[in-house]
């Protein structure tokens, strides 16, 4: 277990900003922690990497409490915070080096050397990173946050703000490093989350709503509605209605029934159908997610 | 904190500023030590630097303010801290590798005084005529001096994001301890009764017993309890931050 939270709470005034939360990673899971702005997400974060040390519940990290190890656990952890906060007057190489060192690590040039090639940074490395491009910022921040080679990655929304092809640059560059790691990014596009990883911590008003495989995500993103029928008896004739896209058979007479958009709601097509066919409905019913409201709120 | 206190360093000098800072420092230094008459040296027929001792607590109020007032207001404006914060370093490695790392600019600064020192030191008639003694005491009462004004200036720093605000509290505070004690001591109903406590409050009491070249361990332990007061201050100020 890499990541273990327990009840993590946190409070502003009356606020919650988190709300009894707990969830578990596994080693080398690569987890999205997905919700709209004021979520939670950065705090959840800000927790996980050791900044914040007044919260409620517990949280470990490699088995550590983040609230009584903070050094060595420190070590073993790399943090980007959100907006990626850099000495602009630094060049990436001193601004690096600086890092290796604060780590203590042995043999500081040849860290830097490999890093810079890790994150692509070869051809700018001589630069100031105030004369860095958002996308190429984004790959100091991320060298930065694993010169030291740590086992655990918490990214915070490492994607905001970047145009469309640092985008595709910058997610490719954590698919790659994600082979080796434990990772917890954040983030509030859906898309990305689904591109990027397996599993999907769902987060609204300081709440975990869902903590679900990215497959979920899926019917979601295409509009699909999930209808659950239950019949007298089995049906085995072709479902054939229009919008129907995939016929799950749930056992006892049941089906779920994915549909696309359509124009007429799918459950009164079902209706008609079932009749036609000389069927019996015992039940009709749309399986809606506990997380559809924050999609919308995602999506809008 | 070593590794603070070398970025602390080559960042001062990787902005203009920080050229600025020191070269106005010296360039004022020396308009008042050869230029004016009122404290030039050449008119003083004694060879000493008490000249040098005695403007330098002004200049200091100026300079020492003005090399502190990014350090942590800037990075707490930029978001660096957070980054500092979650690195394996504790609250102390980040304190004092600012600290010393402004203290060393600040030796770095005063340390072209030193051709004074030389100057003095030659023109003496015989050569070499000068209390040495008394020079390295003052030189010390420089560096006590200097430590409490930095740790002032930090922690005015940790109060703001804004760096104008921290230099302007740093120098008022710094002010307020050297001169203003001596001021409300000099008020008529203190006279002859708690003046000379008033006195020994302010930091400009201290700073000129050991700049007389003898060093009493009480002005050391003042400066000292000084120093690691508003370190203190700085730290509890940081932990504060840190839980929201
Ligand atoms: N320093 C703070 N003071 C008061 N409220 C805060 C502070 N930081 C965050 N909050 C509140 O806590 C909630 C969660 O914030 P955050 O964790 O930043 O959400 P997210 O990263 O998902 O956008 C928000 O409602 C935010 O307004
Ligand atoms: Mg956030």
């Amino acid at each position: 277990m890499s990541i273990q939270v327990q009840d993590l709470s946190k409070q502003y005034g009356v606020q919650y900003a988190l709300d009894q939360v707990s969830f578990t990673v596994e080693k080398g899971q690569i987890v999205g922690l997905l919700g709209p702005n004021g979520a939670g997400k950065t705090t959840t974060m800000k927790i996980i990497s050791g900044y914040m040390s007044t919260f409620g519940g517990e949280a470990h990290v490699n088995g550590m409490d983040v609230r009584s190890d903070p050094i060595e656990l420190k070590k073993q952890i790399g943090y980007l915070p959100e907006h990626n906060p850099l000495y602009l007057d630094m060049y990436i190489r001193e601004y690096l080096t600086f890092i290796a060192r604060i780590y203590r690590l042995e043999a500081v040039n040849s860290k830097v050397d490999h890093i810079i090639e890790r994150t692509g940074l070869t051809r700018e490395q001589h630069k100031k990173i105030g004369s860095l491009s958002k996308g190429y910022r984004q790959r100091v921040g991320l060298a930065q946050a694993m010169i030291h080679d740590p086992s655990v990655l918490i990214l915070d929304e490492p994607t905001s703000g970047l145009d469309p092809n640092q985008l595709v640059e910058i997610r490719q560059l954590i698919r790659d490093i994600a082979t080796e790691k434990t990772i917890i990014f954040s983030s509030h596009i859906m898309q990305e989350v689904q591109a990027l990883c397996e599993r999907v911590l769902i987060l609204n008003q300081g709440q975990l709503v869902a903590d679900e495989r990215t497959e979920v995500l899926e019917r979601v993103l295409h509009k699909q509605r999930k209808i659950v029928v239950e019949l007298t008896q089995s049906f085995e004739g072709n479902w054939s209605i229009e919008g129907i896209q995939e016929v799950l058979s749930l056992g006892h007479h049941r089906y779920g029934l994915v549909f696309g958009k359509t124009n007429i709601d799918p459950r009164l097509a079902i209706f008609d159908f079932v009749t036609r066919q000389g069927h019996k409905l015992l039940e009709l019913r749309e399986e809606k997610s506990s997380i559809e409201d924050v999609f919308q709120k995602l999506t809008t | 904190m070593w590794a603070i206190f070398r970025k602390e360093i080559t960042n001062f000098f990787s902005s203009l500023t920080g050229y600025v800072v020191i070269g106005v420092f010296l360039t004022f230094l020396s308009l008042m030590m050869w230029v004016f008459p009122e404290y030039s040296l050449l008119e003083y027929n004694y060879a000493t630097l008490d000249q040098l001792f005695e403007i330098a607590p002004m200049i200091f109020l100026f300079l020492i303010p003005a090399i502190c007032m990014r350090s942590f207001s800037e990075e707490k404006q930029i978001g660096t801290l957070e980054i500092l914060f979650t690195k394996p370093l504790t609250e102390w490695d980040i304190i004092l590798g600012k600290f010393f790392g402004a203290l060393a600019l600040v030796g770095l600064a005063v340390l072209p005084t030193l051709i004074y020192y030389y100057s003095v030191w030659s023109l003496g008639s015989p050569v070499g005529n000068i209390d040495s003694g008394e020079v390295i005491g003052s030189y010390i009462g420089l560096l006590f001096l200097g430590s409490i004004f930095v740790a002032i200036s930090l922690y005015a720093s940790v109060l703001s994001n804004n760096q104008v605000i921290a230099f302007l509290v740093a120098a008022f505070v710094c002010f307020l301890v050297y001169y203003g004690f001596e001021f409300i001591s000099a008020v008529p109903s203190f006279v002859g009764t708690i003046d000379d406590v008033l006195q020994k409050v302010g930091i400009g009491f201290h700073y000129r017993s050991i700049s007389r070249g003898a060093i009493d361990s009480r002005d050391v332990i003042y400066f000292l309890s000084g120093v690691v007061l508003f370190l203190f201050l700085t730290r509890n100020q940081l932990i504060e931050n840190r839980a929201n």
